[in-house]
């Protein structure tokens, strides 16, 4: 991996720029990482979930004697026993606590119980008895969109309708449902406080917003309910929504004794939300140049049973519609629509991921109609600082290095590697039959939350007697945050020891979500403004020039030790805003995203076209990064973030039938392997100008963006077949 | 139901357990002998968050009765340093930022803990195949293959 244009590096240990180790990589190499699955309380139950076993149901009776009458059962609750707000929601409350009248999706819940082990609470759950009429479930999004059953339509009108190119291409593309698979399912533990309060610990990316929705719905006082920070296996977007959160608060109230749930796999699949499976009509025009004259497209993405974010994964997926490339026509219908269906909400990409699959296909048949290198095309409509976005017409005001990373992605040699067998050792062909393919693929994904939404993060930096400490509610899913945050206070304070410990809701203000590739940019912007004031005001009070670990210089003598620091208790709470943006016009326009990343990515495939099967052999990136704070951990998200993209290009969908999932487990839910890993070289751009934190972007989500594109793309070249969808089949590649 | 006395050595200590139901060696080390480490990923043997050393042999311990390992030798992820310094395998990963969530990295670590004692100098293609029943959702891989081609000296 290289960097270019690296910036000065602070010269502090462990700073920004360098590569520290995780101060949680020993716990987690010796097993002693404490994750929600192993947290445990004197006296505890364990709770479990009574599913619906169909997708449509009126709900005619429910028995709960059966299941009371087992020994060591403690409670039984149903939809009545909700004190407060009946329904939850990320984005607005739509789905109930418990079901009590009609079931929508399979596996909604309607009865929770409290056991004194796990077995006993599985078998009460099962023991709870529900009479049902079952309903045909609605399980056809283009039928939910005639019917107007929508969660959101979204109208982007920009430029003249009548522009025409000379050169047009359409077509119509798919997306299969993804599942974030974190490794670690949904668990927690809460413990009630005895005073009618309680003490939330569970898997999440957001405390705060899991803390509101358990204060509405046990209606409590805010102050009565603290949700903790916890130890949390891969999240990816399966933990933005709430599951057992109030679930389990109301059984640690109702019992008064604390209570633990852990969701198997099977139920982890019922228990989050997925990637929206995608349908998508477009039509390009362009000169015969290839230059964009007009984009059309129609989005239709199924949300499944509740609203959770569909309305915004949406919105992002037309406001991405056309990715980095300039045009200035563009007409967008999209909608996302209600159906019997799983609900689908976040998952690392966000709607710019089920676009980039389309556009990226239509760009590559543009290249083809006109006969001009994959590459060139794109060079010729890349975007630009100071360009409007094709979609919202806002002027993009910091680094975007779509030409960079076009020129990188051109520039990196293909390492010469012997045709590969796909299938193993198992089921192989002849070499002959294996053909080679080259793909490309460009992303662009927003950072930050958009649209007008108030984003902030708080954090504070104190001075103790460990060093600097950064405290926090911003949740560390695996990504390094933890990393970071301290490289960030290091570098700023000019001190090396620091830390960063996590504050439950109660403590410290909200750090938003661990989603939209935001927590380094906003609650590192925290940070870093936190440690700079706290910085200035310990130099102007005790008249130094510098800080160091020894404590306050000046003209490099130690003044103040830092045992006193710690003993005279400085503290600094920052809550970052980043840049303000608004909401969207009537027509889709506006300046509604904070910031933007670009990535590019090249795969490399060989297909064996008698029996379908392919092998990825490398994905290599250009990555748009701002500032490289920690390049090895963006490594890490870079190779994650590709292994996702070509999950979903291969192997990874969700099957429904009737609404039903027919493949909830990691058997028939097939996930890639150490062995389907391809090689990947992966280039850092660094272009200083991004409101992060000394110019870094966020990196999370851009390596999942156009990897799949890119896979695709390959397959396509390889067999001459258009692939129109995504995830890629044997029957579809087979020739 | 009668409950079953168990006795097997545990990370080089005598252990026992009481098994009541059929339950899995995972869930008795989990819950009764509170070694959380071993993770619960599948509860199908799909994953390999949940791998052990069953005597000499790697295991998912999802799928080994608890019934059935009276008199043999448990060793978890916790019995794999030494002492409080990290053993190879784990030091290697440590250092090559193979460690994202860590959900995975207990049973990475038995497993490619029992390839290097069986074989110091894998290859890559080895390495991987003795990694092929490990899932990792995070970190692609990447950083786990290269700690272990720089233990073995390949790269
Ligand atoms: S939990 Fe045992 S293999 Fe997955
Ligand atoms: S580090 Fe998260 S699953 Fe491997």
């Amino acid at each position: 991996m290289t960097t270019r244009s690296a910036k000065r590096v602070s010269p502090v240990r462990d700073g920004v720029g360098s590569s520290p180790l995780r101060p949680d990589g020993v716990p987690k190499l010796r097993g002693e990482f404490e994750y929600a699955q192993d947290l445990t309380a004197e006296n505890m139950l364990w709770g479990a979930t009574s599913r619906s076993p169909h997708p449509h149901a009126r709900i005619l009776s429910v028995d709960i004697g059966p299941a009371l009458a087992i020994g060591g059962v403690h409670a039984v609750l149903l939809a009545d026993d909700v004190p407060g707000r009946a329904l939850f929601g990320l984005e607005h409350p739509d789905q109930p606590v418990l079901a009590s009248t009609k079931v929508n999706y399979w596996g909604e819940p309607i009865a929770i119980v409290a056991a004194e082990d796990e077995d006993t609470a599985r078998r009460a759950a099962d023991a709870v008895v529900v009479e049902y009429e079952v309903l045909e479930p609605d399980i056809d999004p283009e039928e939910a969109d005639a019917q107007d059953d929508v969660f959101r339509r979204m109208k982007i009108r920009r430029g003249d309708p009548d522009a025409a190119g000379s050169v047009v291409v359409e077509g119509v593309y798919e997306v299969g449902m993804q599942d974030q698979a974190p490794l670690g399912t949904e668990a927690g533990l809460a413990v009630p406080d005895g005073h009618g309060g309680v003490d939330l610990h569970a898997t999440s990316q957001f405390v705060h917003v899991d803390q509101e929705q358990v204060v509405a719905s046990l209606g409590l006082r805010s102050d009565q309910v603290r949700a903790h920070p916890t130890g949390v296996g891969g999240a990816f977007g399966a933990r933005e929504d709430v599951n057992l959160h109030i679930h389990l608060c109301l059984l640690a109230l109702h019992t008064g004794q604390p209570v633990k749930m852990v969701y198997d796999r099977s139920e982890s699949f019922t228990g989050h939300v997925h990637r929206h499976p995608a349908r998508m009509w477009y039509r390009h025009e362009a000169d015969d140049r290839g230059r964009l004259v007009k984009v059309e497209a129609r989005v239709l993405l199924d949300g499944g049973a509740y609203a959770s974010t569909t309305a915004a994964v949406l919105a992002n997926a037309c406001y991405f519609v056309v990715g980095p490339y300039n045009c200035d026509n563009v007409f967008v219908d999209g909608a996302g629509v209600r159906t019997n269906n799983p609900p689908c909400g976040a998952m690392r990409g966000f709607g710019a991921v089920q676009v980039c699959i389309a556009y990226e296909a239509q760009m590559d048949k543009l290249a083809e109609a006109l006969d001009i290198d994959p590459l060139e095309i794109r060079r010729r409509n890349a975007l630009h600082r100071g360009d409007p976005m094709p979609t919202t017409g806002q002027i993009i005001d910091t680094p975007l290095p779509v030409i960079d990373v076009i020129d990188s992605l051109a520039a990196m040699p293909i390492p010469d590697s012997a045709a590969t067998l796909p299938g193993g050792s198992g089921l192989t062909t002849e070499k002959e039959h294996v053909r080679r393919g080259v793909g490309y693929a460009l992303g662009l994904k927003n950072l930050g939350f958009s649209e007008g939404f108030d984003d902030y993060a708080q954090a504070r930096v104190r001075i103790t007697d460990d060093g600097a400490v950064v405290e926090t509610a911003a949740i560390e899913v695996g990504q390094g945050l933890v990393t970071v945050m301290a490289q960030i206070a290091r570098s700023a304070l000019g001190i090396s020891a620091a830390e960063v410990r996590h504050v439950d809701t109660s403590k410290i203000d909200s750090a938003g979500s661990t989603s939209a590739s935001r927590q380094t940019q906003v609650s590192g912007g925290a940070v870093l403004e936190a440690s700079q004031n706290l910085r200035d005001r310990i130099l102007v009070h005790h008249g130094g020039d510098d800080l160091s670990d020894d404590g306050v210089l000046s003209e490099g003598e130690v003044i103040v030790p830092m045992a006193v620091l710690a003993a005279e208790g400085w503290s600094e709470t920052v809550t970052f805003r980043h840049p303000p943006t608004f909401a969207p016009d009537p027509d889709g326009q506006g300046t509604l995203h904070a910031d933007f990343a670009v990535a590019g990515h090249r795969a490399v495939v060989d297909v064996d076209t008698e029996l379908g099967l392919l092998t990825v052999v490398r994905v290599d990136t250009a990555q748009d990064v701002g500032k490289a704070l920690n390049p090895e951990s963006i490594r890490g998200q870079i190779e994650g973030g590709i292994l996702q993209g070509v999950g979903l290009a291969v192997m990874e969908e969700i099957i429904t039938e009737d609404g039903v999932i027919r493949n909830p487990n990691f058997t028939d839910y097939l996930l890639p392997t150490i062995l389907d890993a391809p090689d990947v070289e992966a280039l850092l751009i660094e272009e200083d100008g991004s409101w992060g934190p000394f110019g870094a972007k966020g990196v999370g989500e851009p390596p999942t963006i156009s990897s799949t594109s890119a896979v695709l793309a390959a397959v396509r070249q390889a067999t001459g077949r258009e692939i129109p969808r995504a995830p890629v089949r044997p029957e579809d590649i087979a020739l | 139901m009668s409950a079953l006395i168990i006795n097997f050595t545990l990370n080089g200590e005598p252990a026992n357990a009481r098994v009541l139901a059929p339950l899995s060696l995972l869930d008795v080390l989990r819950d009764q002998l509170e070694l959380p480490g071993s993770k619960n990923a599948c509860e199908q043997g799909e994953c390999g968050s949940c791998s052990v050393m069953l005597d000499d042999e790697l295991v998912c311990s999802c799928l080994v009765m608890a019934g059935d390992i009276e008199g043999s030798r448990v060793t978890t992820v916790e019995g794999m340093a030494n002492g409080r310094v990290l053993n190879a395998v784990q030091q290697a990963m440590h250092e090559a930022g193979a460690v994202q969530c860590g959900f995975c990295t207990p049973g990475i670590v038995v497993a490619a803990t029992d390839l290097f004692e069986a074989n110091p100098k894998p290859t890559t293609d080895e390495i991987k195949e003795a990694l092929a029943g490990n899932i990792c959702r995070c970190t692609g891989y990447g950083a786990i293959i290269r700690a272990f081609e720089d233990l073995a000296g390949t790269t």
